[in-house]
C-alpha cells in the first residue's frame, strides 16, 4: 500500500469516530458539573450539621462550663468539665488497647497472612466484626465485664470501644500496606533484610499515611459512640477517681442533657455537641501534625556543612 | 508537526526553552541529551499530556495539519487521534484482552463494526510485528504477553487510533536487546507512513533507526540535523562532546 493510499484509509477510519466535537464538550462539562454537583450534596449535611451545633451551643461556651461539674438535674448548674475528661481518657484508653492490636492484625493480613485460609477467615470475621451494631457490643461488654467485675466501669468502656476499633484499624491498615508497591519488600528483601525490618521500616512507613487515616476514622467513631458507654462506664457528674468506678463521657451527657425538659439544658446539649466536634477535630489535626508533619528539615548538605563547622 | 517558542514552566523551574522545531513526514527524529533536559517534558506537549499534571505551563504553538494543538478553539481529544503515544513502560489495559487493547481507541471512540475492528487489529498487530506472535491468543489478559510483547502491542494500541505521528518516550528502555531490534524494526518499517518523534538514551539506537537528531541540553535546543551529521559533524561543541560521551 502506497503512502498516499494508506494515508486516505486513516482519514476515512477516523472519519468514523464519534466527531462532534462540540456535543462530546458538552457532555464533558454536564458530566464534570453532575460529579462536582454529588460531590458538594454529599458535603451540604455536614456543613447543615455543624452550623447547627455552632449556632446552638456556642452561646453556651464559657469557661465554666468547660471546666466545672455539672449539679443537680434542674438547678441550671450545666457544666461539662468531666464529660470532656472522660471522653479523652476513654478514647485514650481504647485506643491503647485496640491501636496496638488493629495495626499488628492488619500487619499479619497484609503481610504473612495474605491468601492464607486463617486469613481468609479473619478477614470474613473482622468485616462482619464491624457491622454489628454498638449497642450488641456494649450489652456484650456489659455481660463480659460489669457484671462480672459487679460494678460499672471505665475498664469495661474501654473495652467495648477496642471492639469497635480494632476491626476498622486492622482492615485499614491492611489496604494501606498493600498499596505499597511490590518492589519495594523485593528491594527490601534483596538487601539481606529479614521480612520483620522490611515490614516495620519500609512498608509501615510507606503506609504511614493511610494507616493514621483509618487510625483517625476509628477515634472519631469510638469518640462519638453512646450506646456502649451507657452499658458500662454509665456517667457521672463528678471528675474522674478511678478506672474501676463510672465515669462521664461526652456523649453520654449530650445524651443526657436531651433527656431533660429544661432550656438551659438543650442549649447545654448542643454546647457539649460542638465541644465534641472540637474535640475530635483537635485530635486529628494534632495526630496529623505530629506523624506527618515535615521532619526532613535542613538538606543533607546543610547538616553536613553545619557538622563541619562544629567539628 | 511543528512546533514555534515552545516554553514549559514546572513551579519554578523552566524545564523546556524556546524550542521551535520541524517533523518531517515520513521520517523518524531522535530527541537526545542527558536525563532531566526536557526531553520527555517536550514530547508531551506534543499531545497534550501536560493537561493532565496540573502544575506544567505551556507556552507556545504547535502545529498539525496547520492548526495550533493550543488554540482554545482546538479540542484536546480530536488532536490527539492524529497523535499515538508509545510510553517509557508498556501499560496495557491491564483488565482487557489483546484483541480489547489494541482496538480499545477506536472502539471506546465509536466504531462498533466487527469486520472494521478485525481488520485494524490485524493491520495493526502487523504493523507492530507482533501479529504472528499472537494471533492465535487474542483473547488472552494483554498482561500475559512478556515485557516485549506487551510494548509492541502498544505501539499497535497507538496506531490503531489511526494516527499522523507517533511519539514515542523510550520505547524500548525497558527491554531486553532483542526486544529492543523488533521494536527499532518497527520503528524503521512505520516511517514509511508515519512522522516519528522518539526520546531516546540510547546513541546507538539514534544512529539506528532515526532520519534526524535534535539534542537538548537543560532545556535548550543546541543543535538539530540529519543524525549522521551530528553523530560525524556536530557543529557546536556540546554536542560533539555529548555524543562523544564525555558527559552525559
Amino acid at each position: 500500500m502506497s503512502f498516499e493510499e494508506r494515508q486516505q484509509k486513516r482519514a476515512q477510519i477516523r472519519s468514523m469516530f464519534r466527531s462532534n466535537v462540540r456535543r462530546r464538550l458538552l457532555v464533558d462539562k454536564i458530566v464534570i458539573g453532575v460529579v462536582v454537583a454529588c460531590a458538594l450534596i454529599a458535603i451540604i449535611p455536614l456543613f447543615w450539621i455543624l452550623g447547627t451545633a455552632v449556632y446552638g451551643g456556642l452561646p453556651a461556651l464559657s469557661w465554666a462550663f468547660l471546666t466545672e461539674e455539672p449539679g443537680a438535674v434542674g438547678s441550671g448548674e450545666i457544666s461539662i468539665g468531666p464529660a470532656i475528661q472522660g471522653t479523652l481518657i476513654i478514647i485514650g484508653l481504647s485506643s491503647l488497647i485496640g491501636l496496638p492490636i488493629g495495626v499488628m492484625g492488619g500487619v499479619y493480613l497484609a503481610e504473612f497472612g495474605q491468601g492464607s485460609r486463617l486469613a481468609k477467615q479473619i478477614r470474613f470475621y473482622m468485616d462482619v466484626f464491624m457491622q454489628i451494631p454498638s449497642i450488641v457490643i456494649g450489652i456484650f461488654a456489659f455481660l463480659a465485664v460489669v457484671l462480672i467485675l459487679g460494678h460499672f466501669s471505665v475498664w469495661a468502656g474501654a473495652f467495648a470501644l477496642s471492639l469497635i476499633m480494632f476491626p476498622i484499624v486492622a482492615r485499614s491498615t491492611e489496604e494501606a500496606m498493600r498499596m505499597v508497591p511490590w518492589t519495594y519488600r523485593e528491594a527490601g528483601a534483596a538487601l539481606g533484610l529479614s521480612k520483620a525490618v522490611v515490614t516495620m521500616r519500609v512498608v509501615l512507613s510507606h503506609a504511614k499515611k493511610g494507616i493514621l487515616t483509618g487510625i483517625l476514622l476509628s477515634i472519631s467513631r469510638v469518640g462519638g459512640e453512646t450506646a456502649p458507654l451507657i452499658m458500662t462506664i454509665l456517667g457521672s457528674s463528678v471528675f474522674f477517681e478511678d478506672l474501676d468506678t463510672p465515669m462521664d463521657a461526652l456523649p453520654l451527657r449530650i445524651w443526657r442533657f436531651s433527656l431533660q425538659p429544661y432550656d438551659e439544658a438543650r442549649m447545654a446539649g448542643w454546647g457539649a455537641a460542638l465541644t465534641l466536634v472540637l474535640v475530635i477535630f483537635a485530635i486529628h489535626v494534632g495526630v496529623r501534625y505530629f506523624f506527618l508533619r515535615d521532619r526532613s528539615g535542613k538538606s543533607l548538605s546543610e547538616t553536613l556543612r553545619l557538622r563541619r563547622h562544629r567539628g | 508537526m511543528v512546533t514555534e517558542n515552545i516554553n514549559i514552566h514546572y513551579g519554578d523551574v523552566h524545564a523546556v526553552k524556546n524550542m521551535t522545531l520541524r517533523f518531517p513526514e515520513k521520517s523518524v527524529t531522535a530527541l537526545i541529551g542527558p536525563s532531566g533536559c526536557g526531553k520527555t517534558t517536550y514530547l508531551r506537549c506534543l499531545n497534550r499530556m501536560h493537561d493532565m499534571t496540573q502544575s506544567a505551563r505551556v507556552a507556545g504553538r504547535v502545529l498539525l495539519d496547520g492548526a495550533d494543538l493550543y488554540d482554545k478553539s482546538i479540542d484536546p481529544i480530536y488532536h490527539r487521534r492524529k497523535v499515538g503515544m508509545v510510553f517509557q513502560k508498556p501499560n496495557p489495559f491491564p483488565t482487557m484482552s489483546i484483541y480489547d487493547n489494541v482496538v480499545a481507541g477506536v472502539k471506546l471512540n465509536g466504531v462498533r463494526n466487527r469486520s472494521i475492528l478485525d481488520e485494524i487489529v490485524e493491520d495493526c498487530l502487523k504493523m507492530a510485528y507482533l501479529w504472528d506472535e499472537v494471533k492465535d491468543i487474542l483473547r488472552k489478559p494483554a498482561l500475559e504477553l512478556s515485557g516485549g510483547q506487551q510494548q509492541r502491542l502498544c505501539i499497535a494500541r497507538a496506531l490503531a487510533i489511526q494516527p499522523e505521528v507517533l511519539l514515542m518516550d523510550e520505547p524500548a528502555s525497558a527491554l531486553d536487546p532483542i526486544a529492543t531490534q523488533k521494536i527499532e524494526e518497527t520503528i524503521t518499517e512505520l516511517k514509511k507512513d508515519y512522522c516519528i518523534i522518539i526520546v531516546t538514551h540510547n546513541m546507538q539506537q539514534a544512529i539506528r533507526c532515526s532520519d534526524y537528531t535534535a539534542f537538548m541540553y537543560l532545556g535548550d535546543l543546541i543543535e538539530v540535523g540529519k543524525t549522521k551529521q551530528i553523530f560525524e559533524r556536530p557543529r557546536e561543541q556540546l554536542t560533539a562532546k555529548y555524543v562523544q560521551g564525555q558527559f552525559g
